[in-house]
C-alpha cells in the first residue's frame, strides 16, 4: 500500500511539472518577449542578456521566444499525432477484436507488414515523398504508430468479449454499439491511455527528427528540431543559438518519458 | 522444422510485395512531375513536345500497375532503375552506400552490446543497489536523447570546446567515432532496459528460486539465467536494428558519412523517387531478414519458442 502510495506521489509530482511545461507553451503568446518571428539586423547572434535571455540567433530574433513558440509546434503536434494514433487505432482494434471475421484478419495482416519495417525509416522516405510540412511529417509517422494501439485494443477486447458481464449484456438485449462503448471501451482505456502515455517522448523524438532533416515544418515556423538544425551552422560562433532548443527538447522528452514510466510502474505495483 | 522456415520466408514475401506495393503507390500519387523537375533542372525548355518525350523516356507515361510490374521485376533481377537525377543505375549507388552504412551500424552495435550487456547484467543482479540506480538513470537519459541532438551536442564539446575530432568525418576512423557514439548512446540506454527486464524476469522464475535455496554458487545462477535469457536477448538486439537504420539516416547526415542514409536524404532534396523506393526496400529486406533469422535462432537455442 505504502509503495502504491508514493507511486501516486510521483506521479502527481511528475505530471504538476509537465502541465507547467504545456501551459508554457499555450500560454507562449503571453511569455514570449519578441515577435519570435521577426528579424532585427541590430541584434544578430547576441549572448544571452538582460534583453535576450537565450540570445538571439543568425536573423537577430529572440531565441527565448522561439523556443516557446517552438514548443507549442513540438508539443500540439506531438499531441494531437498521438491522439489520432490513439482514437485511430483503438477503434480498429475494438471493431476487430469484438466481430472478428475476414475484414480482421486483412487488418491484422496490414498491422504485420507495417510492423515488420523500421518506423523511422518508413516515415523518412514518406515524408520525404510527401513533402508536405509538418503535416506530411504527422502522416508519415501515423502511418505505423496506430498499429501498437490496435493491436493492444483488439487483444483486450478479444479477452473482454466472452466475461460472463458482456455476455449478461448481450442476453438483456444491448446492442452492439451500447455493449461496445459502455463495457468494452472502459476497461480497456486505462492500458490504452498508458500506451498513449509512453509514446509521446518517441514521438516528440520522431517529429523533431525529422524537422531536423528538413522533413516536417517549413522555416520560419519555429520548432525545436528545425531551430537546431539552422542554428548548427552557428555553432562555433553562436552556441545559445543551439543550447536552447536543445535543451527544452531534453527536458520535455525526459518529462513525458518518466511520467510514462510512473503510470507504468503505478500500475505493475 | 525446414517446413516451418519455408513458410516463415514465404510470408517474408509477401510482407515484402505488399510494402512494395504501398511505397511504389505513394510515389505515383506524389505531388510535382519528375519530368519536369528534370528538364527544368538541366536548364531545358519545358513546353508540351519535350515533356512528353522526356516522360515516354522515363517511362512515366504508362499506366500504373505496369510501371509497378517492371519496377518489381526489375528488383528481383537486381535492377533498380536508374536515377532521375543522372540517369546513372541505382543498384551500384545503393550498394556503395550500403557498405559505408554497414560500417557505421555495425561498429555502433558492437560498441553499444559491449557497454549494455554486462552493465544490465550487474544492474539486474544488483536490483536497487547503487549500480542499479545509476545505470537506470544514466539508461534512462539515453533513451531519451534524440540522436540528432547527442551528435550536435557530441560535436560542440568534444570538437569545438576541446578539439578532440574534426568537425566533419572523413572516412578513417577518427571520422567514424562520432557518428558511433551519437547512435550507441540511446542505443544502449535501449539495451539497458529492455535486457534488465527480461534478466528480472527470468531472475523470478521457479528454478532461481530453488537454486538460491538449494545454495549454489552465485556465479552459477548466472550462467544459468543468462542462458535462458540469451534467446530473448537477440530478439532484442534484432529488433533494435530498424532504430538503428532510421538513426543512421540522421546521423550520416549530419556527419557526412558517405552511406545509404546521406543518399537517401540527397535523393528526397532531388526528388529522386527511384533511389528512395531502392532504399526502403533494401532496408526492409535487411531488417525483416535480420528478424526472422533471430527468430530462428531464438528456436534453435531454445525449441521450446515457436517459430
Amino acid at each position: 500500500m505504502r509503495k502504491k502510495k508514493r507511486a501516486r506521489i510521483k506521479i502527481i509530482i511528475v505530471a504538476a511539472l509537465a502541465l507547467l511545461l504545456l501551459l508554457c507553451a499555450v500560454f507562449a503568446g503571453v511569455l514570449a518577449p519578441h515577435d519570435p518571428s521577426a528579424p532585427n539586423a541590430a541584434v544578430i547572434r547576441i549572448a544571452p542578456c538582460a534583453e535576450y535571455p537565450l540570445g538571439t540567433d543568425n536573423l537577430g530574433r529572440c531565441v527565448l521566444s522561439r523556443v516557446l513558440y517552438g514548443g507549442r509546434t513540438t508539443i500540439a503536434a506531438t499531441f494531437l499525432l498521438v491522439f489520432i494514433s490513439f482514437a485511430v487505432g483503438t477503434l480498429i482494434g475494438i471493431l476487430c477484436g469484438y466481430y472478428g471475421g475476414i475484414v480482421d484478419k486483412l487488418l491484422m495482416r496490414v498491422a504485420d507488414v507495417l510492423l515488420a519495417f523500421p518506423q523511422m525509416v518508413i516515415a523518412i522516405a514518406v515524408a520525404g515523398i510527401l513533402n508536405g510540412g509538418m503535416t506530411g511529417a504527422m502522416i508519415s509517422m501515423g502511418v505505423t504508430m496506430w498499429v501498437s494501439f490496435a493491436r493492444l485494443a483488439r487483444s483486450h477486447t478479444f479477452a473482454l468479449k466472452n466475461e460472463a458481464y458482456i455476455q449478461a449484456a448481450v442476453f438483456a438485449g444491448k446492442s452492439d454499439l451500447y455493449i461496445l462503448l459502455f463495457h468494452i471501451f472502459p476497461n480497456l482505456l486505462a492500458p490504452v491511455l498508458t500506451q498513449a502515455l509512453t509514446q509521446i517522448g518517441t514521438t516528440m523524438i520522431g517529429l523533431s527528427g525529422l524537422s531536423f532533416l528538413g522533413l516536417g515544418v517549413i522555416p520560419p515556423t519555429p520548432e525545436w528540431g528545425a531551430m537546431i538544425a539552422e542554428a548548427r551552422a552557428y555553432i562555433q560562433i553562436a552556441p545559445w543559438t543551439i543550447m536552447g532548443p536543445a535543451a527544452a527538447v531534453i527536458i520535455t522528452i525526459i518529462l513525458f518519458n518518466y511520467l510514462g514510466d510512473a503510470v507504468m510502474d503505478y500500475r505493475e505495483v | 522444422m525446414i517446413v516451418k522456415i519455408l513458410k516463415k520466408l514465404a510470408s517474408l514475401i509477401v510482407i515484402l510485395l505488399i510494402l512494395s506495393f504501398l511505397v511504389f503507390g505513394l510515389m505515383y500519387l506524389a505531388p510535382g512531375d519528375p519530368a519536369e523537375r528534370k528538364l527544368s533542372e538541366q536548364g531545358i525548355a519545358i513546353n508540351k513536345e519535350t515533356l512528353e518525350a522526356e516522360r515516354a523516356k522515363m517511362g512515366l507515361d504508362r499506366p500504373f500497375l505496369v510501371r509497378y510490374g517492371e519496377w518489381l521485376s526489375g528488383i528481383i533481377r537486381g535492377d533498380f532503375g536508374a536515377s532521375y537525377k543522372d540517369d546513372m543505375p541505382v543498384g551500384p549507388k545503393l550498394a556503395a552506400g550500403l557498405k559505408n552504412t554497414f560500417i557505421l551500424a555495425f561498429s555502433s552495435l558492437l560498441l553499444a552490446l559491449i557497454v549494455a550487456f554486462p552493465l544490465s547484467v550487474i544492474s539486474a543482479f544488483r536490483k536497487n543497489g547503487v549500480i542499479d540506480y545509476i545505470v537506470r538513470l544514466l539508461s534512462f537519459i539515453g533513451n531519451s536523447l534524440p540522436n540528432f541532438l547527442i551528435s550536435i551536442l557530441l560535436m560542440y564539446f568534444l570538437c569545438i570546446k576541446l578539439n578532440l575530432f574534426p568537425v566533419i568525418a572523413k572516412g578513417n576512423v577518427q571520422g567514424l567515432l562520432l557518428p558511433v557514439f551519437s547512435l550507441s548512446i540511446p542505443m544502449s540506454g535501449r539495451f539497458i532496459r529492455q535486457m534488465r527486464a527480461e534478466i528480472l524476469d527470468q531472475l523470478k522464475e521457479d528454478y532461481v528460486t530453488g537454486m538460491q535455496g538449494r545454495g549454489v554458487k552465485q556465479r552459477y545462477i548466472v550462467m544459468n539465467v543468462l542462458r535462458n535469457s540469451i534467446g530473448h536477448i537477440f530478439t532484442i538486439i534484432a529488433l533494435q536494428i530498424g532504430g538503428l537504420m532510421g538513426g543512421s539516416v540522421v546521423i550520416e547526415t549530419i556527419f557526412r558519412w558517405p552511406g545509404i542514409g546521406k543518399l537517401v536524404m540527397d535523393s528526397i532534396t532531388a526528388r529522386d523517387y527511384p533511389v528512395i523506393l531502392g532504399f526502403v526496400i533494401v532496408i526492409g529486406v535487411i531488417y525483416v531478414v535480420i528478424n526472422q533469422l533471430s527468430d530462428i535462432l531464438n528456436h534453435i537455442l531454445d525449441p521450446r519458442t515457436s517459430l
